[in-house]
């Protein structure tokens, strides 16, 4: 019983921990995609190297249309992007100015959604701004506060505009936050004077996750001259850490079970100990070493997939309970947000990972089994039969 | 009928300092249906006898040969499922397996010779019936008495219908009305079913049951009287 409790505690532990790191993953990449940089963006070759005002893709609108046009998109946004000085009465911050169509970035990203004062681009008639929330305490400015943007035209003069904040928005990524502001497209392209079909982003949502990296490889045939990157090679930390995610948590169970193994050991051979009477019988009446090791090996095997099964079903339970009600993590909000995580999580788990996990525990079991079954079968049972107990 | 012969048996222990001859030049034979008692004062080497019959100890020198077939220089693996196919045990502690009923306890020594299951039932509920216990079947052997426990012992040593029943002491954790009890119903078994039993004993009431005494001191036999 004591076993059982143990194994089924650290597969418990092992499962849940996985499900928790999972969820938290999932959630990064659904917030990176969803919020900050949907699956596929172009822009001319330099234009992420330089930034430069003048890296831009002409014709924007034309290729927008062309590629909404597709049926695996579904939507496109066309994004003028400056960077510039935000100032407000007390103070100034660098930043990255986003001029956007709001009817079609809602299509695309939600940071509509994750608007906490004001609106989205409503209830400021005249060059309105959204800003993130901690751009906004860092500047001290509340909605419908004036702020001035400072930047360079396309010719390099120094230029500036007045804008209201319209709204304030709040990610999961602070980072993010204190860094982009957005405005309307109409409103930058006159402060730059950049042509109205000229553009430095094109960002893609796909339908569905999965078909980015095919499409991408279709847009490169179609637009030779641009640069057209995935997500993932936007951000290839992400990608790596998306991708050795399996390995990781293979790698923790596997930490896990290696001290379980020990315990069963331990306890294994203290079985093994408390029988030898009943093992030096077994073994004088005629049972064979071969059936005294498979009887020794099955016996722990059954406590480790009794102990395995039990941990992996309270696991899933309770992921299945918090995949909907979420994991609270709101004391550490601040530190997991600059990180760009959620504060609060869902676990999730596929019956793939508890498969897998399932089979390193019975694989536990048996290797631990080795030492206490070879134990078992080098007794002698003329001795072990006349032991006192 | 010969069934079990021991030739000039020798079995030394080496320890660090000298050397043990707990059986010295034994030379025994015992016929089918025979009721013998091996007694002796402690470590005069009845057990470690027993156990060189039983295959359970190597020998130092000599030949053990059950049924025409020289166990002594037989292979470990050999020496198990021989033991299993043709020598019956019973311990001083009964030995029996406590997660296990009375009938799955006789049953078991069928299980691992590969008998079907029809046949392992109807062997164990007639051995159960022989040692008077065919009403206790499916109890556990903490629900039963020592005297209980013992008499499954000597149906589970039945099982396989050896050549022979080696009992180790097989009294010496039982009352005198259990021992009674027991050695009656060994007894019968011996003139009925013609069941051969060889003990090692230091108990009074066995000796006087058996038909033949072998007493050993030193490792060696200074009498052997037949009744």
């Amino acid at each position: 019983m004591v076993i059982i409790t143990a194994i089924a505690l650290g597969v418990f532990a092992g499962v849940y921990t996985i499900a928790f790191m999972l969820g938290w993953m999932n959630q990064k990449v659904d917030s990176l995609i969803n919020t900050e940089l949907s699956h596929i963006q172009i822009h001319q070759p330099l234009y992420l190297e330089t930034s430069e005002v003048h890296d831009f893709i002409p014709n924007i609108s034309i290729i927008q249309q062309e590629i909404q046009d597709e049926p695996e998109v579904k939507a496109v946004s066309a994004r003028v992007i400056a960077a510039c000085m935000i100032s407000s009465a007390e103070m100034g911050s660098g930043i990255q100015l986003i001029g956007i169509d709001p009817a079609v970035e809602q299509q695309l990203t939600n940071i509509h959604e994750k608007i906490v004062d004001g609106q989205y681009f409503d209830g400021v008639k005249s060059n309105p701004i959204v800003i993130g929330e901690k751009l906004a305490k860092k500047l001290k400015v509340k909605v419908r506060t004036k702020v001035v943007i400072t930047l360079t035209e396309m010719d390099g003069t120094l230029t500036g505009g007045a804008f209201r904040v319209a709204g304030i928005y709040r990610t999961t990524n602070s980072t993010y936050d204190e860094m982009k502001a957005f405005v309307r497209d109409e409103d930058i392209r006159k402060l730059l004077k950049i042509d109205e079909d000229a553009g430095h982003e094109l960002a893609i949502l796909m339908n569905g996750h999965g078909s980015e990296n095919g499409f991408a490889e279709k847009l490169k045939d179609k637009y030779p001259e641009m640069q057209i990157l995935t997500w993932m090679k936007i951000m290839p930390e992400m990608e790596m850490m998306n991708e050795n995610m399996n390995l990781m948590m293979y790698f923790f169970v596997g930490i896990i079970l290696l001290a379980l193994g020990f315990g069963i050991v331990n306890t294994m051979l203290m079985v093994v100990l408390e029988r030898v009477k009943e093992l030096g019988m077994l073994m004088a009446v005629g049972m064979n070493r071969v059936r005294v090791f498979t009887m020794i090996v099955l016996e722990t095997v059954f406590l480790s997939l009794t102990g395995g099964a039990i941990g992996i079903v309270i696991a899933k339970v309770l992921v299945s309970v918090t995949e909907k009600t979420g994991l609270d993590l709101s004391i550490w909000a601040e530190g997991l947000n600059s990180l760009g995580f959620d504060a609060v999580v869902y676990p999730t788990i596929g019956f793939d990972s508890i498969f897998v996990i399932a089979i390193m525990v019975i694989f536990t079991g048996l290797i631990s089994a080795i030492y206490p079954a070879r134990k078992a079968i080098k007794l002698n049972p003329a001795e072990a039969i006349r032991i006192d107990m | 009928m010969k069934i079990l012969e021991l030739k000039n048996l020798v079995k030394i222990y080496n320890s660090t300092e000298v050397k043990v001859r707990a059986v010295d030049g034994v030379s025994l034979s015992f016929d089918e249906g025979e009721f013998a008692a091996i007694v002796g004062p402690s470590g005069s080497g009845k057990t470690t006898l027993l156990n060189l019959i039983g295959g359970l100890d190597s020998i130092t020198e000599g030949e053990i040969i059950i049924d025409g077939t020289n166990i002594g220089k037989m292979k470990p693996s050999k020496l198990i499922d021989f033991r299993l196919r043709n020598i019956g045990f019973v311990f001083q502690a009964y030995n029996l397996i406590p997660v296990l009923t009375a009938k799955e306890n006789v049953e078991f020594i069928l299980e691992l010779q590969g008998k079907k299951r029809n046949f392992r039932d109807e062997r164990a509920m007639e051995l159960l019936t022989a040692v008077g216990l065919a009403d206790r079947a499916n109890s556990r052997p903490s629900k039963m008495s020592g005297g209980q426990q013992q008499r499954i012992a000597v149906a589970r040593a039945l099982a396989s219908k050896p050549k022979f029943i080696l009992a180790d002491e097989p009294t010496a954790n039982l009352d005198s009305k259990s021992t009674e009890n027991l050695l009656d119903i060994m007894e019968q078994l011996n003139r009925e079913e013609n069941v051969t039993f060889i003990f090692s004993t230091h108990d009074q009431r066995v000796v006087n049951k058996a038909r033949r005494v072998i007493t050993l001191e030193d490792g060696r036999v200074v009498s052997d009287e037949r009744k």
